[in-house]
């Protein structure tokens, strides 16, 4: 098409119809986009609630013990995979630790061995002390901790996400982990 | 039969595919491609088709809820007529693509394919890997199990070390905060929708172009591609030594895939189907997470690499090998095609068969896990008990009770992780002996806090009877020196 040729009813008829498709496209992907990345831009409702891991008395003191709590946010088909497992470390009467059970390597469960007092990971056998410090392996940081507080002898705790090492990282910055607080 | 014809000379008038099809089945091939080398690729497809099959044939009894999915494998492998046979085909099916598809890559490589003008035949191959690989692992979180679900804390644990959007692609790969209903839900539109149509789409753009520019030619240790002559040069091949690829370019193809079928039907029939494992269940955590077979080696890897390359290599090395395999035919588009003539071709195979080996076969016994049962289920062999003092024997009872079988071996029983300790003292004195149990290091943690020192002194005296007989323990020659006496 040269720049002198005359504008045609057609040709205008086509750049109208680009024009409205172009538009429909707008106002599709903004939606669209929206929808997408909806789990980064929305914490679900109640996520940052505290959930109770029972009465203290079933954690003896001095003593790291498994326990699990029903993910504050349950969807209708998340079965048993809302049920998440934390290790309860009862340091003396008021003062608690609960770790997450996601090794900060690459986040295999890890178990407690009270016998040589160790955490163990039996994918890429990362180990942790008792209070949840990197002892050998691959993991780059200790064990992952949920904020926890004591409320008339009940225990409760704060789990919002799956804890992962990227993620955590840059938080840690932030806010310095207290250590056995 | 004259109705048959009438019908489909009706349908041709209309449909006008004849003519096309034709000339795409009689395309001219090189005698010489018609070779055994060659069958891999439609091995690929055929493969694939059979993927498709089972794909849609599971589909219609899968229930892509993490509450239920589980149950519903359950009962496929045990109430559904056949239901245990289309998963075996199916998951071995999986394994057979990714392994025709590994070996089609080889042989395109060493045969010199990726050269002028097939460039863009060899980067959709590419990302036909890429894709396969990402049925291969959208697929094993379908069969959710045990290892589905802690397969997805690896690959979010992964995701979430790129910096400053680490955090946002954890969510949007598990669909939510947690691994939960939303996670499969999402893995399920990608396994079935999203991969699938992108594993098509590229597929036929593949089949397309090597129909539009010929099926390589048997590289010839001589005949070397130039751009400037070499479509001239096919093109006067087929000619002079060609033969159309249906009926007479096709037999070996057929055969292969046929004989790649009957194997995938006699491994699903013999070996039946994998899995499901453990229940989904994160409070059950008794489990050793292991991946499926094509990413044990990363499962190794990541096991071997000192924890502070780990991020830069998961995050670097990956986009380093597809720009590597990206733009391989622009480097080398032009030269020799014969790997008689391409040493250093012939060598990468090699080294990289080496290395994907090796840390497959490291990834099946994944010494580097503690056997965490060893310090209850593995006794300390005999001989290292007899004629041995009290306090050594108490020694090797810490030895079980602390757990050090974890982790080390006495007489190739026992964990790998650390060295084995047979012969442990003749490699450190008493001394170095307590000041590694204590204070650990090397990789190996502390235990200071977990041992008494009545327990340390034990464990030490029972170590230091671990040395060959004949063989003197390690000794502290400055003992000797300053003190005129062993201590």
């Amino acid at each position: 098409m040269s720049l002198s040729s005359p504008v045609t009813r057609r040709g205008a008829f086509v750049k109208l119809g680009l024009l409205l498709n172009g538009l429909a496209g707008a106002f599709l992907a903004v939606p669209v986009f929206r929808y997408l990345l909806s789990p980064t831009t929305r914490e679900p409702e109640g996520a940052d609630r505290w959930i109770s891991l029972g009465a203290a008395l079933q954690f003896p003191i001095g003593e790291t013990r498994l326990a699990s709590f029903r993910n504050p946010v349950v969807g209708p088909n998340d079965g048993p995979t809302a049920n998440l497992p934390c290790w309860v470390r009862r340091i003396d009467q008021d003062r608690f630790q609960v770790f997450a059970i996601n090794c900060a390597h690459l986040g295999c469960p890890v178990r407690w061995f009270p016998q040589s007092n160790l955490f163990m990971c039996p994918c890429h056998g990362g180990a942790y002390y008792a209070d949840g410090s990197r002892a050998s392996g691959p993991p780059e940081r200790g064990l992952f901790e949920y904020p926890w507080r004591l409320d008339r002898q009940e225990l409760w705790v704060q789990a919002k996400e799956m804890p992962t090492p990227g993620a955590l990282a840059a938080a840690a910055g932030a806010r310095k982990p207290s250590c056995a607080s | 039969m004259r109705l048959l014809n009438r019908v489909s000379q009706w349908l041709d008038a209309r449909l006008q595919l004849r003519e096309p099809v034709t000339k795409v089945l009689e395309h001219p091939i090189p005698r010489k491609s018609a070779s055994w080398f060659y069958v891999f690729g439609s091995a690929a497809l055929t493969i694939f088709m059979l993927q498709v099959v089972t794909g849609v044939l599971l589909a219609l009894l899968y229930v892509p809820s993490a509450a239920d999915a589980w149950n519903g494998l359950q009962s496929m492998n045990h109430q559904v007529a056949a239901g245990w046979f289309i998963r075996a085909l199916h998951g071995w099916g999986s394994n057979f693509m990714l392994a025709v598809v590994v070996i089609h890559m080889v042989q395109v490589f060493l045969f010199g394919a990726y050269k002028f003008p097939r460039e863009l035949t060899w980067i959709l191959g590419v990302f036909l890997l890429l894709v396969t690989l990402g049925m291969a692992f959208t697929g094993q979180v379908l069969r959710f199990d045990q290892d589905a679900y802690w397969g997805l804390g690896i690959g979010a644990s992964i995701s979430s070390r790129i910096p400053g959007v680490g955090g946002a692609l954890v969510k949007l790969l598990l669909g939510g905060p947690i691994i939960a209903g939303a996670t499969l839900s999402r893995f399920f539109a990608l396994h079935v929708f999203v991969v699938p149509g992108l594993l098509i789409g590229f597929v036929a753009l593949h089949l397309l172009l090597v129909i539009k520019l010929g099926i390589n030619d048997w590289p010839m240790p001589g005949r070397v591609v130039r751009r400037s002559t070499y479509l001239q040069e096919y093109k006067e091949l087929t000619h002079r030594d060609g033969m159309p690829f249906v009926p007479a370019g096709v037999g070996k193809d057929i055969i292969f895939s046929g004989a790649i079928l009957l194997a995938i039907v006699a491994c699903a029939f013999f070996l039946g189907p994998f899995g499901p494992g453990g229940q989904p269940d994160p409070t059950i955590i008794q489990t050793a997470p292991r991946p499926d077979f094509f990413f044990l080696w990363l499962y190794a890897l990541l096991s071997f690499l000192p924890p502070a390359y780990e991020t830069p290599f998961l995050l670097i090395g990956p986009a380093i090998g597809l720009i590597v395999l990206l733009v391989l035919p622009f480097v080398a588009g032009e030269g020799e095609k014969s790997w008689k003539r391409r040493p250093i071709a012939v060598l990468m195979v090699m080294l990289l068969a080496g290395v994907f080996g090796s840390l497959t076969q490291l990834g099946l016994h994944t010494p580097w896990s503690p056997v965490m049962d060893a310090w209850s289920g593995e006794p300390i062999p005999a001989n290292f008990l007899v004629h041995r003092t009290p306090l050594e024997r108490q020694g090797a009872l810490v030895f079980q009770a602390k757990q050090c079988h974890t982790c080390h071996a006495l007489e190739d029983r026992g964990g790998q992780r650390g060295p084995p300790l047979d012969a442990v003292a003749v490699r450190l004195t008493p001394d170095q002996l307590i000041r590694q149990v204590i204070q650990g290091g090397g990789n190996m943690p502390a235990y200071g806090k977990s041992l008494s020192p009545a327990e340390t002194t034990a464990l030490v005296a029972f170590m230091g009877t671990l040395h060959p007989l004949g063989q003197a323990p390690a000794r502290d020659a400055s003992q000797t020196v300053l003190y005129g006496k062993e201590p």
